[in-house]
């Protein structure tokens, strides 16, 4: 049997005095796809940069495929988790096509050639083909963000992390990144998405996780979280959330 | 019914500006009291500054003449403005300093040099930048340094730095300044940034100390002290200690410049590039610092530009820079006339602007040519 594709095992995290992160524990099976939401400073975004390792922390244990995530793996996990970002941080001096070349051509040594058909093709499949020779600054909100998951898929992640990936973005662009999303879905990809987003938790997600505090506070599918939430505090989250 | 218009308008052409060349002066020189005012005053400054500059420069100048007997006004007959006969004859001395005649084609030759590399690093489509930057920064001061002072490996005739001079040791300073001032800014900003404590206040009070201490004084140091410290038997060439010493003081502004940009660049593209697998040296090498660097060209020239001015000062401690040279060339008795001191420092003023407006001109160049990038080249 697969190993789970991340499993955190009494992660505990501080800010100085703060206690952000408090023994989280949550397994991640391949393919499983995960929606973490909660109110604003429960951690959420603070835990999935644990994955990558842009965040260190203090206690418990993160595996990535049954592999635990030490310093010196970090690197390869990198390469093979791809991480979308709230505010898309495009490279704005290189063009959507080498904005995805970069990685492939630095991290992993792929030649230019393969490196730019494979951006080119990822491009093509998330319907972006024509931004390839424009700058970030040129394209929409949703483009660059449709750019940013090409530039981390270009890499073929196992993994993919979303950070807020529609909370920057002007309302009528959300729904073309939020496809762009159930689409990669379709393609069996784990992802752990951290979104406010609940038409899209309720058609995508495996499992709805809620934090607070630091802290898991409910984990559930996301017909029983959303229609029958047990947690006080996930209902009060919910009915504030409508 | 809540419809306003049932058919979206068309976009309409805008409206044709009127009133042509008058139309424009009253728009953008005279458009109110106050607006007419500071246009009427301006123009009013120039009439009264420029004619007389341009007197001096151009009409009552003095173009030739074997001495300073041409130049005076009783002789020309005429008021005498600018004696340029005066900087004719003496041009070699303000251009090499003492150094031998038959050997002024090294100087030459490394003017070439130094134009034919600016030529390549400033031309932003030229072939292989990356290499030329390499010969620039390595290959190019050794050669340089192998080719002015001359060694008997080279088949050179050996010429000390006290005879080089004028616009050579001008350049040769403000070249080895500029060489080292930008990469070692650069490191210096990266550690000031840098999460080791030890050397963050290392980076910190070496940048501290060459900003909290007037160049002057760093120029008279290097003259005076660094022999004292060093052992008896090592000695530092004359020329040498003053650029070591500018060197390390405009790296220290550089540093604080290029330490600006680093701030300038948001930290997601950093973290953006550290979560693609790219190391920490490639994230800085690849992403932050092409993009801060680019957000202080106008600093890095500004700073560039007072370091080129700057080496004016060596001249204090006794290297015949061309601000030397030109007050020696002034006092020749041959050349005494009324004006000579105004001419020998107008034109003074002429080389200095001339260079740093290049420089002013080349960054503004770079400057719009990176915004269009951002904007619209493919």
């Amino acid at each position: 049997m697969n190993p789970p594709a991340i499993e955190f095992l009494g992660v505990n995290k501080w800010f100085g005095a703060t206690h952000v992160l408090r023994e989280v524990s949550l397994r991640v099976a391949p393919s499983e796809r995960i929606v973490i939401c909660g109110p604003s400073g429960s951690g959420k975004s603070t835990l999935i940069r644990c994955v990558n390792g842009l965040e260190p922390y203090q206690g418990g244990t993160i595996r990535i495929a049954g592999r635990d995530l030490t310093p010196a793996r970090i690197p390869a996990v990198r390469r093979d988790v791809g991480m979308v970002f709230q505010h898309f941080n495009l490279f704005a001096h290189l063009t959507v096509l080498e904005n995805c070349t970069l990685a492939p051509i630095h991290a992993r040594g792929t030649g230019r050639r393969a490196a730019e058909a494979r951006a080119r093709e990822e491009l093509a499949r998330l319907a972006i083909a024509d931004l390839a020779p424009r700058y970030p600054g040129q394209l929409s909100g949703g483009q660059q963000q449709r750019v940013a998951i090409a530039r981390a898929l270009c890499l073929d992640p196992g993994v993919m992390l979303f950070d807020e990936p529609t909370s920057a973005l002007d309302p009528e662009m959300v729904g073309e990144v939020l496809d762009t999303m159930t689409a990669l879905a379709r393609r069996g990809m784990t992802m752990l998405c951290v979104t406010h987003e609940m038409g899209f938790a309720r058609r995508v997600a495996d499992r709805v996780v809620f934090m607070d505090e630091g802290q898991i506070v409910e984990i559930a599918p996301p017909g029983a979280f959303f229609d029958h939430p047990e947690h006080p505090r996930t209902r009060d989250f919910l009915s504030r959330l409508l | 019914m809540s419809v306003v218009r049932e058919t979206l308008l068309p976009p309409a052409p805008p409206p044709r500006r009127t009133g042509g060349a008058l139309g424009w002066l009253r728009q953008n020189l005279f458009s109110g009291p106050g607006n007419t005012l500071t246009t009427l005053a301006i123009l009013a400054a120039l009439a009264l500054l420029l004619p007389p500059v341009v007197r001096f420069l151009v009409t009552d100048a003095v173009w030739s003449g074997a001495s300073g007997e041409a130049c005076r006004p009783e002789v020309a007959g005429r008021p005498v403005g600018a004696c340029w006969a005066f900087i004719g004859a003496k041009i070699n001395y303000l251009v090499y300093g003492s150094y031998p005649a038959a050997e002024r084609w090294r100087p030459n030759l490394f003017f070439a040099l130094v134009a034919a590399s600016a030529a390549w690093m400033l031309w932003l489509d030229a072939p292989r930048r990356g290499l030329g930057a390499l010969f620039v920064f390595l290959a190019g001061p050794v050669l340089s340094y192998g080719l002015l002072s001359g060694s008997s490996v080279l088949g050179l005739v050996p010429v000390a730095t006290s005879l080089w001079g004028g616009m050579l040791v001008t350049l040769v300073v403000s070249l080895v300044g500029i060489v080292a001032a930008l990469p070692l800014g650069i490191l210096l900003a990266l550690g000031r940034r840098s999460d080791l404590p030890i050397l963050r206040y290392a980076c910190i009070g070496f940048i501290e100390f060459w900003r909290g201490v007037p160049l002057i004084t760093v120029l008279f140091m290097a003259n005076v002290m660094l022999p004292l410290f060093l052992p008896g038997d090592i000695t530092v060439d004359r020329l040498v200690r003053p650029l070591v010493g500018i060197a390390l003081f405009a790296s220290a502004y550089m540093a604080e410049v290029v330490r600006g940009g680093l701030q300038a660049i948001p930290e997601g593209q950093g973290r953006a590039a550290l979560a693609l697998g790219l190391t920490r040296a490639q994230a800085m090498r690849l992403i932050v610092l092409p993009q801060a660097l680019k957000v202080v060209v106008p600093g890095i020239v500004n700073t560039l530009i007072g370091l080129f001015k700057d080496t004016t000062l060596v001249s204090i401690v006794g290297i015949a820079d061309f601000i030397r040279v030109l007050e020696a060339a002034r006092a020749d008795p041959r050349w005494s006339a009324p004006t000579i001191p105004a001419t020998a420092y107008a034109f003074a003023a002429l080389f200095y602007l001339a260079f740093c407006f290049s420089m002013a001109r080349y960054a503004g160049f770079v400057e719009r040519r990176l915004a269009a990038g951002e904007r619209g080249r493919s």
